[in-house]
């Protein structure tokens, strides 16, 4: 029952996916499960309702655990939320993170404090997605519009989904009521929860009343996505199977303050080292990088929702790839992850 | 085929055309007629058995709301403030002090030093004094986890090595379950199943133990059979495949003397497949286990401050409660069920919830018409006139959760929700009024197991201070007991089965000493039950004698 003392460096991240029925919280679990890049994931889900793991991805299933490619497992908890964090706990050794699909109508924040009672795991980021089209009336309904408000009030980062399905554009209003409602949160645009793996895993969303959560494990080095950024954002996330012109590409990166906002990326240099990118507003940094290996580079560029341009950040990204014909042939463009519309 | 003819002082058959009979006559565990003994006489060969000469037999009482967890409970020590009957009859008085709860789980503990000590029925709202807290329990035990489970079943409190082993005796904490003490550790307290399970799991008290325990169902048969019980409605099983193989072996062993209905809780399952799944357990029912009913919670409790509660809110300002399942799914859920004749029972305790409830319904049944579904709102406790009147338009049944009145009513008038509407919680006149079928309840282990005392609550509507709570709510004797057996029944969807003495229904009788209708209503509550008759079988409740032993067939011989 009472696990090694473990220090919050070693303890496993746990990102809680909340949002009112609808929000597409499945949609961006099967996204993530896609795009797991060998993270191995532990997805916890009240049930698997309308979990539409592709079946390829599933190698074994046993009455509440589904086994998946590449080390991912999906849970569900029915209710006991607490006995399957504890075994989650207990398997941490074999996981990278842990994702909670929260119930329609659970509060990310009560969630998170039963997760603090377990020794073992700690809290990633609180994200809430809301569907764009239908969150103003939710957040109106009689009945749950009290718990609407306050799960988005209690959001790291909200994702404001299913933009493809309104009418083009957003209604005006839509932005700062949202800036509003979340007061804390980042606030990302996106489609189909199209949502840059990277964002949920691999960026420690600072928080100012919880800011214990900031501790990270060392070879991480948190990338604050708010300060000083204000608005609706959108993330565009690249994939590359070989090297890229590290030095160019922060050249590139740098030269656009107003588009790209915040990026991080784990590149391999065309000298064969792996490096860790970051920039913020105008200033961009590269370390050498000591954690763990990985195969397929990485980058996630994020920027103002109102002059997005995802042509113009293709072409400026993928011009500092280094042609080479694997990288040519296995990494096309349709790679990219995130802030695609439809 | 044999035939009994049991002459008794009095029946009570809650048929409305021979409400009152001399004798019944019983054929495989049915009953063959109601009326003189002579009447019954010219169906032929027979014996007349007179143990029942000087009693008063009544039809087996229906517990609509109840959990089988009440008999595993009793495995641990009671230290409740109200003075509580175990199943083999034995009284353990209210304990008042935290002095008195402490003396009585060290008793525990000299009996069995070296396993954790685990109480239940514990209530520090009716202790005076200061909180418990771990350093009271430490005097227990400072070695062995001291567990108390509290009334609601939603909070326990422990001592230091009940928290070490949870896993919870540390600093830096910050979670409302968790109080403080002035050393920044848990103060002992553990609200709400997250902070609680880890530690009542660690000292041996499983929530599987509680959900379906073979010994524990048993123990249970034998409480009802004290407290003339003969059909039970458990309302939130897990049903694994494994624990309805062991309750079918359970219920279905000659002696065991009750029927259980069984509901599914919706959790883990989407709407979709809780249906589905309901329907599969359907077909695995026998006569004493009946399934293929859903269970969904809509909103937590009042006294926990997690009901939904419509305008103006919580009387002491707390904040509105939590919603358990979303609008959305609870109508996908009833209109699957609506369609599929699987039968849904609704928790809602705050006035909000049951109206969210009247309104889903009202969307499912315009998509999926079926009459007489015998849907049920469970415990309902807030309902208003105008509430019980849509029930009706519904063809919703209601079970009202009246022992709160005597348990809460106090609380509820000074803290929850004031006077006013505490007066009209569980408002057995309106449902009659309203022309909505329904029945009253216990919730055990929550309060006892007694349809007697519920009766009497729902007639007298007295809080343990002694206040009428709701006098314009009472009803009268002969409603009371409706509710606890045709009414009940109708809930359940087997009136054409049980719930009175007529012919052609299970012959389940509850075997009184006195009558009911013949004493002040003041008095119900303390009505002996000698025991029950079940499906023809004879279960004495001083003796609990297999029904199938020598002796009791001796007892059944009469030339």
């Amino acid at each position: 029952m009472t696990p090694a003392r473990s220090t919050a460096a070693q303890a496993l991240p746990v990102t809680l996916l909340g949002g009112y029925l609808g929000a597409g919280k499945t949609t961006l679990v099967n996204h993530l499960l896609r795009n797991a890049q060998g993270r191995r994931i532990a997805v916890l889900v009240n049930d698997f309702g309308d979990l539409g793991i592709d079946g390829d991805l599933i190698e074994a299933r046993e009455d509440d655990v589904i086994s998946l490619a590449g080390g991912c497992i999906c849970c569900s908890f029915g209710g006991d939320l607490m006995a399957a964090l504890l075994r989650t706990r207990d398997r941490a050794a074999a996981l990278d993170h842990v994702l909670i699909e929260t119930s329609g109508v659970a509060l990310p924040a009560s969630v998170a404090r039963t997760l603090q009672l377990v020794q073992g795991l700690r809290l990633n980021a609180v994200v809430v997605l809301a569907d764009a089209g239908a969150i103003r009336q939710q957040a109106a309904n009689g009945y749950v519009g009290e718990t609407v408000r306050c799960q988005l009030q209690q959001a790291d980062l909200l994702v404001l989904n299913k933009l493809d399905l309104l009418p083009s554009p957003p209604a005006p209003g839509l932005g700062p009521w949202v800036a509003q409602q979340a007061p804390q949160a980042f606030v990302l645009e996106a489609t189909q929860g199209q949502v840059a793996p990277e964002l949920l895993f691999e960026m420690p969303i600072p928080r100012g009343a919880t800011a214990r959560r900031q501790e990270t494990r060392p070879t991480e080095r948190p990338l604050d996505l708010r300060a000083g950024a204000h608005g609706i954002f959108r993330s565009i996330s690249f994939a590359f199977a070989g090297a890229v012109d590290v030095e160019a590409l922060e050249r590139a990166l740098s030269a656009h303050p107003e588009r790209i906002v915040r990026a991080k990326g784990l590149l391999r240099g065309a000298d064969g080292r792996a490096v860790q990118l970051q920039l913020s507003g105008a200033r961009c940094i590269t370390t050498p990088w000591k954690g763990k290996p990985f195969a397929t580079g990485r980058l996630v560029c994020i920027g103002p929702a109102a002059i997005w341009n995802e042509t113009v950040l293709r072409a400026l990204v993928w011009r500092h790839a280094v042609p080479s014909a694997a990288s040519a042939a296995s990494v096309p463009p349709a790679l990219t992850d995130a802030g695609q519309r439809a | 085929m044999t035939t009994t003819l049991y002459p008794a002082r009095k029946i009570i058959t809650m048929n409305p055309d021979r409400p009152v009979a001399g004798c019944v006559a019983v054929r495989d565990g049915r009953v063959l007629g109601v009326g003189t003994q002579d009447e019954l006489a010219a169906w032929g060969a027979h014996r007349i058995d007179t143990r029942f000469a000087h009693k008063v037999l009544m039809p087996g009482f229906v517990e609509g709301h109840c959990h089988l967890s009440q008999g595993a409970l009793w495995r641990f020590v009671y230290v409740g403030p109200h003075d509580r009957i175990d199943p083999d009859g034995r009284l353990w008085p209210a304990l008042t002090t935290l002095t008195a709860v402490i003396a009585r789980l060290r008793d525990a503990h000299e009996r069995a030093p070296h396993a954790p000590v685990i109480g239940w029925g514990f209530d520090p709202l009716s202790l005076a004094g200061p909180r418990c807290n771990r350093h009271d329990l430490d005097t227990v035990s400072e070695r062995q986890a001291v567990v108390l489970m509290h009334a609601s079943l939603h909070v326990i409190s422990t001592n230091t090595a009940g928290l070490q082993a949870g896993g919870f005796l540390r600093a830096g904490i910050d979670h409302p379950g968790l109080p403080l003490g002035p050393d920044g550790l848990p103060a002992g307290e553990l609200r709400g199943p997250d902070a609680m399970w880890p530690v009542a799991e660690a000292a041996g008290l499983s929530r599987q133990l509680l959900a379906a325990d073979a010994d524990g169902i048993r123990v249970f048969s034998r409480l009802c059979v004290r407290t003339g019980v003969t059909t039970a409605a458990d309302l939130a099983n897990p049903l694994s495949d494994e624990i309805v193989e062991m309750m079918r072996r359970v219920t279905g062993a000659p002696d065991f003397p009750l029927r259980v209905v069984s509901m599914q809780r919706m959790a883990g399952q989407g709407p979709v497949e809780t249906v589905a799944n309901a329907l599969r357990l359907k077909a695995l029912s026998s006569d004493r286990l009946r399934l293929g009913f859903v269970k969904v919670v809509v909103d937590g409790s009042i006294q926990g401050l997690t009901a939904r509660v419509r305008w103006p809110g919580y009387f002491n300002g707390a904040p509105n409660g939590l919603w358990y399942v979303a609008p959305e799914q609870l109508c996908t859920l009833l209109s699957h069920a609506l369609g599929s004749g699987v039968p849904v029972h609704l928790h809602t305790n705050g006035d909000e919830a049951t109206e969210l409830a009247l309104d889903c319904m009202q969307t499912a049944l315009a998509e999926s018409p079926a009459p007489d579904h015998r849907f049920t709102l469970q415990h309902a406790q807030m309902s208003t006139r105008a509430q019980f009147l849509r029930m009706r338009a519904l063809g919703l049944c209601v079970n009202l959760f009246v022992n709160h009145l005597y348990y809460w009513g106090d609380i509820h008038r000074a803290q929850t929700l004031g006077p006013e509407r505490a007066e009209r919680m569980n408002a057995c006149a309106s449902a009659i009024e309203a022309g909505v079928p329904f029945a009253i309840h216990s919730d055990a282990p929550v309060t006892p197991l007694a349809p007697l005392f519920t009766a009497w609550c729902a007639v007298n509507r007295l809080t343990a201070s002694g206040r009428v709570l709701g006098a314009a709510q009472r009803i009268d004797v002969a409603q009371a007991l409706h509710a606890i057996t045709l009414g009940a029944a109708y809930t359940l969807g087997l009136d054409h089965e049980i719930g009175s003495i007529e012919a052609g229904k299970h012959a389940d009788f509850a075997v009184l000493d006195d009558d009911p209708l013949d004493g002040p209503p003041s008095a119900l509550k303390d009505i002996g039950v000698w025991g029950v008759v079940q499906g023809g079988r004879v279960f004495p409740a001083a003796t609990p004698v297999p029904a199938d032993s020598a002796a009791n067939r001796a007892a059944d011989i009469h030339p």
